[in-house]
This record gives C-alpha cells, sequence and structure tokens, in this order.
C-alpha cells in the first residue's frame, strides 16, 4: 500500500460543522461570485494578484519552529506531545485558536498533509495556502497516489519508505517537521531556518540541502 | 506572473497593515482574496483610488471598530461593499442573499469535498 490514510481517531470531530464560513469568509466569496458572474473578475487573475503580493512572514514562522526542534531536544519533544502550546510559546498562534499537530519526518516515514479547505490551513505558521494546495485534484490525488503526488513536486523517496496522509480539519492542522539535512552540524537556528521551504512543511518537499544556501 | 509589476495604489490604502518588507500582511486568507478582489477592480477601473480611500478611511474609521485594529480587513470588505452598492455594481441585497447561500453550502458540504454554490440546499 503506498500510503495510509489517516482520520486522526485521536480526536473527536464533527464533520458537519468542518465546513462553515464565517460571515467575512462568506461575504467575499459572494462578492466575488458575484462580480465573476457579472464578467468583471476573473479568478484566475485573484490567485496571481494574492501570489504577487503575498507576505513572505507566514512560511518563516513555521521554518523558526522547525530550526528550533532540530536543535533542541526539549523543544523537539513538546512539539510532539503538544504542538499548539509549543507553537505558542514562539508567539505563533491563530486568531481562532486552532490546535496544531506536529508530524515528524524519520528514515521510515514520509508525512503529506492534504485539505480542500483554506480553513483547514495554519496560516500563523505556514503564511497563505499555495493555489495548488486548494486544489480538488490535489487532495484527491495525494490520498490515491501520494507519490505521484510526490514526484509531481520532483521528490522522490527511497523504495521502502512509508507515506502518511493527514487530512487537516478546521479543528485540528497539521505542521510537517521535515529530516535534518546532513552537513548541517553546528549550525545556528537561523542558518538553519533558511534550509526550511513551506513545502517541506506540508511535505511536497524536503528541507534544502546544506549545500543549497550559503551558510 | 511577474514581480516587476507597478505595486497597485490600493497598498497605501488607509491604516493597511504592512510587513517590514513593504508586503501586506493578511491574518487569514479571505482578508488576501478581499485584497485581491479590489485591487483587480480598481486595476479595471471601477472605481477611482480617492473613492475608494474615502470609502475604506470611512469604515476603518467608525467608533465601533476595534482599537488593535483586528477587524481592520472586516472594514475594507464593508467598504468595499458599499462602494460597490453605491456603483451600481453589485445590489447589496443581492451579495447577502449570495452570502447566506455560500453558508448553507458549506454547511451541506462533506469534509474533504470542495464547496460549491450548487451545494445550497435552497438554491
Amino acid at each position: 500500500m503506498a500510503g495510509d490514510h489517516h482520520h486522526h481517531d485521536d480526536h473527536h470531530h464533527d464533520h458537519h460543522h468542518d465546513n462553515r464560513y464565517t460571515d467575512m469568509q462568506a461575504r467575499v466569496r459572494a462578492l466575488e461570485t458575484l462580480l465573476t458572474e457579472k464578467g468583471l473578475v476573473d479568478p484566475a487573475a485573484l490567485d496571481v494578484i494574492v501570489e504577487t503580493y503575498e507576505t513572505k512572514i507566514g512560511p518563516r514562522n513555521g521554518a523558526a519552529v522547525v530550526a528550533k526542534a532540530w536543535t533542541d531536544p526539549d523543544f523537539a519533544a513538546w512539539l510532539m506531545a503538544d504542538a499548539t502550546a509549543a507553537i505558542a510559546s514562539l508567539g505563533f498562534t491563530g486568531r481562532q485558536g486552532e490546535h496544531m499537530r506536529a508530524v515528524f519526518n524519520s528514515d521510515e516515514t514520509h508525512n503529506l498533509v492534504v485539505c480542500t479547505l483554506c480553513s483547514c490551513y495554519p496560516w500563523a505558521v505556514l503564511g497563505l495556502p499555495p493555489v495548488w494546495y486548494k486544489a480538488p485534484a490535489y487532495r484527491a490525488k495525494a490520498v490515491i497516489d501520494p507519490r505521484g503526488v510526490l514526484a509531481e513536486f520532483g521528490v522522490t523517496l527511497p523504495e521502502g519508505k512509508k507515506i502518511r496522509v493527514w487530512d487537516s480539519t478546521a479543528e485540528l492542522r497539521y505542521l510537517v517537521v521535515p529530516q535534518r539535512p546532513s552537513g548541517t552540524d553546528g549550525w545556528s537556528e537561523a542558518q538553519l531556518a533558511a534550509l526550511v521551504t513551506r513545502d517541506s512543511m506540508i511535505g511536497t518537499g524536503l528541507a534544502r540541502e546544506a549545500g543549497e544556501v550559503v551558510a | 506572473m511577474s514581480q516587476c509589476e507597478t505595486p497597485s495604489p490600493l497598498m497605501n490604502s488607509p491604516g493597511l497593515p504592512q510587513s517590514p518588507e513593504g508586503a501586506p500582511v493578511f491574518a487569514e486568507p479571505w482578508q488576501a482574496q478581499a485584497f485581491a478582489l479590489t485591487v483587480h477592480l480598481h486595476a479595471q477601473n471601477v472605481f477611482s483610488w480617492s473613492e475608494w480611500a474615502a470609502h475604506l478611511s470611512h469604515e476603518v474609521h467608525r467608533s465601533e471598530r476595534a482599537d488593535d485594529g483586528s477587524d481592520y480587513f472586516d472594514a475594507w470588505v464593508a467598504a468595499l461593499t458599499h462602494l460597490l452598492a453605491e456603483k451600481g455594481v453589485a445590489d447589496e441585497a443581492a451579495v447577502l442573499t449570495l452570502q447566506h447561500s455560500w453558508q448553507r453550502a458549506a454547511e451541506a458540504t462533506p469534509h474533504g469535498s470542495q464547496i460549491s454554490l450548487d451545494n445550497d440546499p435552497l438554491r
């Protein structure tokens, strides 16, 4: 089997409430729908504008969390046991108090996070979700063929490595902690953070190699 | 996509939160979407910069707004809604009807499926 599909049975969810739009979320969608119907708005153009202006701050928060986990075993243990509290201790909290769970990549296992709702994305840590993350095709394929999805992102894992797919909900969001690249002994947290890409924290990428950045 | 395009004048919107690098800061995706929508409409001359600035400024300075600016984009969306109504582009009642339709559609959509307006049971 190519991958396990986990429904995080440690948290009980009423799935009926997973999909809920706040007034503001729904208002923006309504404006977009109405203006698209009138031919005044091209949704694809909106995506381009968001990408153009998107702040890069979010993913840097997540990278700081990962770099700390790589260098501080106590923090890593805390992150594994209670990611919500460990991440909040660094000052990165979502506005809705959502729960976070960190899943650690290892020699045996690679983790990949999916969801079709942008409300399931940990913005406080990762910034805004990439356009492809919201595409139904990404989630559908990630669940059925995670190895194929990784290949599309240029990631090839060793034959025997297991892939776990985690399905985010509005209440529980995941952060992938990629493996620390070799050749980075003695690096500072700031140097290490530069190796941590947004995609590596979703699981569609790996951390950059030591040689890819100027240490 | 070109990174070299001239930034929209809307970057100078009154009170817009910005990072040290001069990028707008969004707390949630809908805020980025609202920002993009406004930039897009302005670029198509649906309204002028001064019309936008006046509406936004009015909304931002309403007495019921939060002191810490946490509802800045609520004000932004209110300003956009009123401006589009005034311009005769989008009727407020029609927007509200669609808004409720999206909320019902979201509630009726099982987790993991794309939310579509067609899922609104009353539509």
